[in-house]
This record gives structure tokens, C-alpha cells and sequence, in this order.
């Protein structure tokens, strides 16, 4: 069940349960190392660069109210957005949902005639499964960021929005180009220059030859029609620049109102996601660029059903940084891959569900101990924690009757009345016998069941 | 219904009744903070580790042939709207081809070094933003393929913060920031600098007013900047 029955998402959103997953990852020595390493260095990175702005505060209000904007009145930001886009050239396509969406590409590249595409790194195509869809189509996609690429190569699943291979050490990624990489040195050092650079003269020939790619964006501005793109390695700029055809795919939340309004992520982005005062590359283009054909994927799949719920919707403004992840305690011991989604850690636990309904991220909200942190870090102010509780009380909503639902009703039915409330609590004497010789299975495990008093509070206030 | 028609109707009915939201604006916004400092932009450079140098405008030719020298270029090319005194190098023993007109990408692929000016720069930031419908910045590949992009910036278009460079960039259509060189830090989050596009970025400040060439605004090049 969606919110307001609004048709819910598919692709790459759910997986096993979070407490049976999490309890694997959770065994997981090497990659507890790993993860705690790599979030600590970027931790401390970034509330570094964030601290340097006196005004951190006033962007991020700005932040949150631009998008704000665009999800009040994202109808017209989108056509505003298609019409500037197509009358500079541009062809704008728009997906229901996952399957629509690959349809819609696969289709594009298939009428290229080319059997291999460079892909921008994407959260948008790996939540809809495109490398899988085209695939099943023969196209071969090759992941062209480095740790998209480390994924890639080993077979591996992405388990971080920013940094893909993070639950990967050096020794690891190194293992994997060897065994994976063709033409690669047999004598691969894990020095991450070396890896860097055999990624570099692997991928060198392909931005040289490959005529089709597919991008992201990480803004779209409904005024100009512009895309932007953020990035680092400068792999975004061979796949933007190089081939003949350009295929962006972007979520329908993705635009910002006017150019100006970048003035603001473009300062809260790269020192929430790398730590940076700025990441080395960032894109712009408007319309088709120096001959090229540019095609743009308008993508819903289930973010509709976000933006319905009123509670909810604000998981939309995310703009996919990652800190959020990098400061969680329960990521940050559980890894990406245990959440089962593109979208991991507390940002994933909120719009994950969402996304897809949540009687089929069910787990998802509870994956949190409901400390904040993820708020206080989020650069456009998403109150994860109080979203994670609405969550929840949908989740149980949404189950059918249980024995905790049929208990709480009841009990309801009793705390109604007072009459009612007080024949009940005064059979608690008798709970003093059963707190001994009951044994709460699972409950009792962790928790000592508390003894009632001998007198009721009630009985004690009519004897006074 | 087309797939359009029906993500449009799930926005109009999923969507909160309130009419526009007001953003407030209180962070510091372009035009409070005066010029760019131009030591706070040099500092900002190195930490990216790019390679920076600071000279009289009139020094600007003179510095950039010692430093292609210095590095042995044997191809360069150089964005066809720069000043002809960019891309003279003083008489060598080895000759230096000096490329200034259109180029092919497999042309790039040969080339050692690319010669561009820049639109505006962030020193706050340490970012260059070109401006590839400008001819001194010349076309994407031009800055992308070769592996040394050595880059000038005059004084005046170093601006204070990022809301200033977007207010300088309104209207452009094609744009690169560049924060030195490419750089990764998808192995355990460490930074490393040198990836696909250029791994070396030298950047040339000029400072004073004694510039060659017609005086610009600040951020402006030398085409008109309504969208095109």
C-alpha cells in the first residue's frame, strides 16, 4: 500500500529483511573495519569544512526551502523544465516508473546501434536496475567512476550513495582488478595512486571509442533547462563531453526553481558529501551541447507517492550527499548492503519505504536508534528521526491483525473509561505472582518485566 | 493517458495545497563581500594541490613559456580567442608545435598541454569556472583531454564566494568548475589527485590592472552572454 494509493516504485528498493541482513553484516570483522575507517576520515572532514562557514545555518534554511518549492509546485517546475529543455533541442521522455524508464532508454540505445554505453555515476539508473535492463538487451554498460567500477568489476552490490565500494580497503579493490581487470599490471600494488591510475588507462579507450552514455544529474533548473553535474574524477566530463549521444535520467525531484537557487547546493553539497570546499568538477549544460544529441528521462517511480504523504514528503528534498550515512552509529556498524536498497543508511530508512510502499520496506524504519545525528548533519534539514516514527506507526497500520494490535486495541478499549482502567490495574496484584512464572519469550531475553505494587496508586488515594 | 499526462496528474494530486513557499535568502548573498582575495584563492589552489603562480599582468606571457618549457611540453594547444603572446614560446633547440585552431580529440589525446583563460574564479573555493561558448575557453574536450591545463586568471575575476561566481554565470550555457586537478577518494575515503581529466592544473594569476588586453567586467569574456 502506497500513500493515498499512489502507484508505488520498483527496481533496485528492497532486499532481505534489515535485522536478518544486518545480523551478517554485523559478523563481518573486516568490513566493521572498513566502514569505520572510511566514515571517521570523512566525519571529521566534513564537519571541518562545514564549520568554516558562518552562514551554514542560512544556506541550509535556504536549502530546505527551495526544495520545499519545487515539491509544492512541482507540476510546474516540471513543465517549465520540459519546455526550456526541448526548446533548446533537447528530447524529453517521461517513466512511470523502473520498467518504463529502461524501456525508454533501452530503446534509445538499441536505435544507436551500438552495443556498449559509458555510464556518469547514477543513483537514478541503478534504483531502476538499468545495467541489468540492458543487458537482457545486449548492451554491455561500463561503470566509469571508480568506485561504481570496483563494484562493477567484482560483482559486488553498491553500498553507499557516495562512495559505492566503501565497505571495500585497498587490499580488496586491488585483489578485485586483478582478478577483474583486462590487460591489468599482475603486479598491482593497493597504493591507491596505482589503483587510481589502472583505472585511468582501463577506462582511457573507452571514453575515446564509446558513443552513447547515460548520466544523472544532481540538479535540473525548471528556468534554464540546465543540468548539473557533480563530480570528481572527471569521468562525469569524458561521458558529457565525448560521445554523440547523451542520455540523462533524472528524478522528477531533482529540479531546483532558477539558476541562482545552485548557489546554495553548490556550497551545501560538496562540504556535506566529500568534505571538500568544492569537488573538482561540476557540468553545466544547457540543451544539446557541440553537436550532440541529448535526450532527458523524467523519472517518477514512486516519488509521487512520497510527495502524497504530507509527513513524508520532505524525504525529497534529499540531494543524495550522503552525511546522513557517514554520521549514522547503526551504518556505520551494518554497511549499505544490509538496508537491501540503492538508498541505504537513514535517508535510504525513510525513502525507501516510501518509494516502494511500506509493506515492502517494512524493516526499513526500525533500522534507526532514533538519535539525530542524521538530522543535524542533513544539509537541507530532513527531519529523518520524526519521519522514521511516522514510518513506523504506517508500517503498523498497514498490518493486518496481530497479537501486539489486538492487545493494544483492547487496552485502548479499557484506558477509555475510568471505571473500566481501575477494575483492571487492581488485578495487577495478581501480576506480581504471574511476572515470576510467565515467561515473556523475546521480550523478558533482554528486559526484566517490572513488578507491579502491592497497592494501586488509586486504592492508595481512597484510603488517604 | 501518456506516461507525461499521468506523472503530471499524480504530482497535481499528491502535491500539498499551500501556494509558494518563501525561501529565506539571509546566508551571505553575491555583491556583500567585495572582491575576491586573491591570497585566500592561491592558498585555497594549493591545498587542491594545483600549481600556482602569481605575476604582473605583463608577465603573463613570459610566465607561461617557462612553465610549459619547464615541463617539456613538445604539443600544446592553446583556445583560439587567447592573446597570440599566450602561446609564444621564445625560440628552442626542440621545437614546440603551438596549436591555436580547431582540434580533433585524437589530436588532444597527443597533445601535452592546453593554454585557456577563465570566466570567473572563487576564492573562497579555490574554483576556476570556464565558459566553453567563450573562444578564449575554448570547446569541453580542449580542457578535458590533455593532462596539463594551465589556466589564467586575472585579478579581477577572482570573485569572494560561490554566490558571486553564479550571479556572474547566469546566462552562460556550458560551464566547467574545476577545483584543481581530477581527484578520487573512493579508496577508503582518501583523497587522491589525478584521475581522468587533467592530473596537472597550473594556474596563472595576473595581477594589477596593466592587463594586454580591453578591460572587462568582472566575469565577463569577450562575447555577449544572453543565453545562447
Amino acid at each position: 500500500m502506497t500513500f493515498l494509493g499512489m502507484p508505488a516504485g520498483g527496481g533496485n528498493l528492497t532486499g532481505t529483511p534489515f535485522p536478518k541482513a544486518a545480523r551478517g553484516a554485523l559478523g563481518d570483522a573486516q568490513l566493521r573495519r572498513n566502514l569505520a575507517k572510511a566514515t571517521t576520515t570523512i566525519r571529521t572532514k566534513r564537519a571541518g569544512v562545514v564549520g568554516e562557514l558562518p552562514d551554514w545555518a542560512e544556506l541550509r534554511a535556504a536549502g530546505a526551502a527551495i526544495k520545499d518549492e519545487v515539491l509544492a509546485n512541482l507540476d510546474e517546475h516540471l513543465v517549465r523544465f520540459e519546455e526550456a529543455l526541448t526548446s533548446r533541442g533537447t528530447h524529453v521522455h517521461w517513466a512511470r516508473d523502473a520498467d518504463e524508464a529502461n524501456r525508454i532508454i533501452t530503446d534509445l540505445v538499441k536505435a544507436t546501434g551500438t552495443r556498449e554505453v559509458i555510464k556518469v555515476k547514477s543513483m537514478a539508473t541503478v534504483e531502476i536496475g538499468l545495467n541489468e535492463a540492458l543487458a537482457d538487451a545486449g548492451v554491455h554498460a561500463v561503470e566509469t567512476d571508480l568506485a561504481e567500477l570496483i563494484v562493477q568489476l567484482g560483482n559486488d552490490k553498491s553500498s553507499h550513495i557516495l562512495v559505492p565500494a566503501i565497505h571495500r580497503n585497498r587490499t580488496e579493490i586491488r585483489d578485485v582488478f586483478r582478478r577483474e581487470m583486462p590487460g591489468v599490471d599482475p603486479d598491482l600494488t593497493d597504493d591507491p595512486r596505482a589503483l587510481a591510475e589502472a583505472a585511468r588507462r582501463h577506462l582511457r579507450q573507452k571514453f575515446m571509442t564509446v558513443d552513447v552514455a547515460i548520466s544523472g544529474a544532481n540538479f535540473g533548473v525548471a528556468e534554464t533547462g540546465a543540468l548539473v553535474v557533480v563530480e570528481s574524477e572527471g569521468n562525469g566530463r569524458m561521458c558529457l563531453t565525448l560521445p554523440r549521444t547523451l542520455i540523462s535520467v533524472v528524478g522528477i525531484e531533482k529540479l531546483v526553481p532558477s539558476w541562482r537557487d545552485l548557489e546554495v547546493f553548490l556550497q551545501l553539497l560538496p562540504r556535506s558529501s566529500t568534505g571538500e570546499r568544492m569537488n573538482p568538477y561540476t557540468s553545466v549544460w544547457t540543451g544539446p551541447t557541440e553537436g550532440q544529441t541529448s535526450h532527458v528521462v523524467l523519472v517518477d517511480n514512486g516519488r509521487t507517492a512520497t510527495l502524497a504523504d504530507p509527513d513524508g514528503r520532505a524525504a525529497l528534498r534529499c540531494i543524495r550527499c550522503s552525511a546522513c550515512l557517514n554520521s549514522c552509529p547503526v551504518y556505520e556498524r551494518t554497511g549499505g548492503h544490509a538496508y537491501g536498497s540503492t538508498y541505504p543508511g537513514p535517508i535510504g530508512a525513510v525513502l525507501s519505504p516510501q518509494l516502494t510502499g511500506v509493506d515492502r520496506n517494512p524493516t526499513l524504519p526500525f533500522a534507526s536508534s532514533l538519535c539525530g545525528v542524521c538530522y543535524d548533519v542533513c544539509p537541507v534539514a530532513i527531519d529523518i528521526p520524526s519521519m522514521l516514527v511516522h514510518l513506523r506507526s504506517r508500517v503498523t497500520e498497514s498490518k493486518r491483525t496481530t497479537p501486539e494490535s489486538t492487545a493494544m486495541r483492547a487496552l485502548s478499549w479499557v484506558m477509555s473509561d475510568a471505571r473500566r482502567w481501575g477494575r483492571l490495574i487492581r488485578l495487577g496484584k495478581f501480576g506480581r505472582l504471574a511476572s515470576r512464572h510467565v515467561p515473556l519469550p523475546g521480550w523478558s531475553a533482554a528486559r526484566d518485566l517490572p513488578l507491579p505494587p502491592k497497592q494501586t496508586f488509586r486504592d492508595w488515594w481512597e484510603t488517604r | 493517458m501518456s506516461a507525461r499526462d499521468e506523472v503530471l496528474a499524480r504530482v497535481r494530486r499528491a502535491k500539498g495545497p499551500e501556494g509558494p513557499v518563501s525561501v529565506p535568502r539571509e546566508y551571505r548573498a553575491a555583491g556583500t563581500r567585495g572582491a575576491g582575495d586573491l591570497d585566500l584563492f592561491a592558498e585555497r589552489l594549493r591545498d587542491y594541490r594545483a600549481r600556482v603562480r602569481v605575476v604582473d599582468a605583463d608577465q603573463v606571457a613570459t610566465t607561461i613559456a617557462a612553465a610549459l618549457l619547464e615541463r617539456g611540453v613538445r604539443r600544446v594547444v592553446a583556445a583560439p580567442g587567447t592573446p597570440a603572446g599566450w602561446s609564444n614560446l621564445p625560440d628552442q633547440p626542440d621545437r614546440v608545435e603551438v596549436v591555436r585552431g580547431a582540434v580533433t580529440v585524437d589530436t588532444l589525446e597527443r597533445t601535452d598541454a592546453v593554454v585557456t583563460a577563465c570566466h570567473v574564479a572563487i576564492a573562497e573555493t579555490g574554483t576556476i569556472v570556464l565558459d566553453h561558448d567563450a573562444a578564449d575557453q575554448g570547446p569541453r574536450a580542449l580542457t578535458l583531454v590533455p593532462d596539463y591545463h594551465l589556466v589564467v586568471v586575472r585579478a579581477e575575476q577572482v570573485v569572494a564566494g560561490v554566490p558571486d561566481a553564479v550571479a556572474a554565470l547566469a546566462g552562460v550555457r556550458t560551464q566547467t568548475w574545476i577545483s584543481g586537478p581530477s581527484a578520487t577518494s573512493d579508496i577508503e575515503l582518501e583523497r587522491v589527485e589525478g584521475v581522468h581529466g587533467p592530473r596537472t592544473l597550473e594556474v596563472v594569476i595576473a595581477r594589477s590592472t596593466r592587463f594586454p588586453t580591453t578591460s572587462h567586467p568582472v566575469g565577463g569574456s569577450d562575447q555577449n552572454h544572453g543565453i545562447r
